[in-house]
């Protein structure tokens, strides 16, 4: 799956006649040395493209939030308590529901990854510390309207949290005294855990702070475990 | 420092102030977030009619809130007693605030007294969702036709509400028509205040 993404990342750069020798059109064509990666970048820009061209720019996050459909948050709200709902007489132990939560929020977050990077145009992060600033500012605010911020960065560079105010999923909601191990946004744990594998860095995902519980914010630790280098399908001498 | 300072914290949830109602998420989150609805419901379920039971009882759930919600914040607290002023709420109020639009059309059924329809080209629950074709006349609508079932049993009209397909000539698509039975009861009421 990474592949395809990644794939698709590629024709539609050369379609745009835009093309970067980014690190995995690199090593999807073979290995170059820095001369021969010049003439690759030349040739493929000579026959199609316009030379006055600007590369896209990556939206931020409100701009992209208001060019895509949009639909009351209330309805959101409301079909989330249901799931939550149907999930606790269904399974009736706070953990299992905490686990299926995540498990939702993973098969969401493989398929909406593909649709954040097709519609906000952002370039490929260098470093985590990038990837959790677009998370928050444009990722949050492009699905569910409110930015995040990011806090917290510990030494390596490989840990931070993200701090959310305001929370569409949680208006109306008091969590009562029987469900009191329920994190109530588990969803959006598997959600960023399963985005962030298809573009191949594992991560663990915990909750810090909880406003259900009482605290004044939500806040979610985010751990960078690895990297998975992609594999590609193809060999080189091929 | 004069303004700055944390969001006052409420202890009840009932003592918060109730938003505008403004607020917007994507389209594709609303997409995402249903799909796994149904997808769960599929796996808890042996055939249609169980998954199209549980998803109006989903339905039935944001119904009841809904219109607690709407009564409040834009109604000011009256409650509709006649039938077609219910009827219209939901065709106009209720569809507004929830999809963004008035619903299509409302009419009143020929054949029975007791029936009446909300047609919709195309429910916003089915946008993003194809129903294989061993699947039948399945309708993610139910998920809707519980929303109004929730509207009608809060507000005191009790019945029976389900969505169907109806294929139109020269359309590709069929449309979808929420179908409204209502009780015996509702109708004898109906009459009695004339």
């Amino acid at each position: 799956m990474p592949t395809r993404v990644l794939l698709a990342r590629v024709i539609i750069e050369l379609f745009t006649s835009r093309v970067r020798v980014t690190h995995e059109l690199r090593a999807f064509c073979s290995p170059l040395s820095i001369g021969e990666e010049t003439r690759l970048f030349l040739s493929f820009r000579s026959p199609i493209a316009s030379p006055a061209m600007p590369p896209l720019v990556p939206k931020s996050g409100d701009a992209v939030f208001a060019s895509v459909e949009r639909v009351n948050a209330e309805l959101f709200t409301l079909t989330y308590g249901a799931i939550v709902r149907q999930l606790l007489t269904d399974l009736e132990e706070v953990e299992e529901v905490n686990k299926q939560l995540d498990q939702m929020g993973y098969n969401i977050g493989v398929r909406l990854i593909d649709e954040f990077l097709a519609k906000s145009n952002v370039s490929r992060c260098v470093d985590f510390r990038e990837t959790a600033d677009v998370i928050a500012k444009v990722g949050f605010k492009m699905f569910l309207g409110v930015a995040a911020t990011v806090t917290n960065w510990d030494a390596e560079g490989t840990t931070c949290s993200l701090v959310l105010e305001d929370n569409p999923l949680v208006d109306f909601v008091e969590l009562p005294d029987t469900c009191q191990g329920l994190r109530y946004c588990n969803i959006l744990s598997g959600v960023i855990r399963g985005a962030l594998e298809m573009v191949s860095m594992k991560t663990e995902i915990t909750w810090i702070r909880d406003m259900l519980n009482g605290d004044d914010a939500y806040e979610l630790r985010v751990k960078l475990l690895k990297q998975v280098p992609e594999e590609y399908p193809y060999k080189d001498d091929d | 420092m004069i303004g700055v300072g944390k969001p006052k914290q409420y202890g009840n949830v009932l003592d918060k102030p109730l938003s505008r109602g403004r607020q917007e998420v994507s389209l594709s989150a609303f997409a995402f977030l249903f799909s796994e609805l149904v997808q769960y419901n599929q796996t808890q379920v042996d055939n249609i009619a169980e998954l199209e039971r549980r998803l109006e009882d989903a339905g039935y759930a944001v119904g009841a809130r809904v219109l607690e919600l709407l009564c409040h914040r834009d109604k000011g607290n009256r409650r509709e007693t006649r039938l077609l002023g219910i009827l219209s709420f939901i065709h106009s109020t209720v569809w507004k605030v929830l999809f963004g639009k008035v619903a299509d059309s409302l009419e009143k059924g020929t054949e029975h007294e007791d029936e009446y329809m909300i047609s919709e080209k195309e429910l916003l629950v089915n946008r993003f969702i194809s129903v294989p074709k061993d699947m039948g006349a399945f309708n993610c609508g139910a998920f809707v036709a519980g929303i109004v079932r929730g509207v009608l049993d809060g507000a005191g009209f009790p019945a029976v509400v389900t969505a169907h397909f109806v294929p139109i000539e020269g359309q590709q698509r069929p449309r979808t028509t929420i179908l409204i039975k209502f009780a015996e009861e509702v109708l004898r009421r109906e009459a009695r205040l004339g």
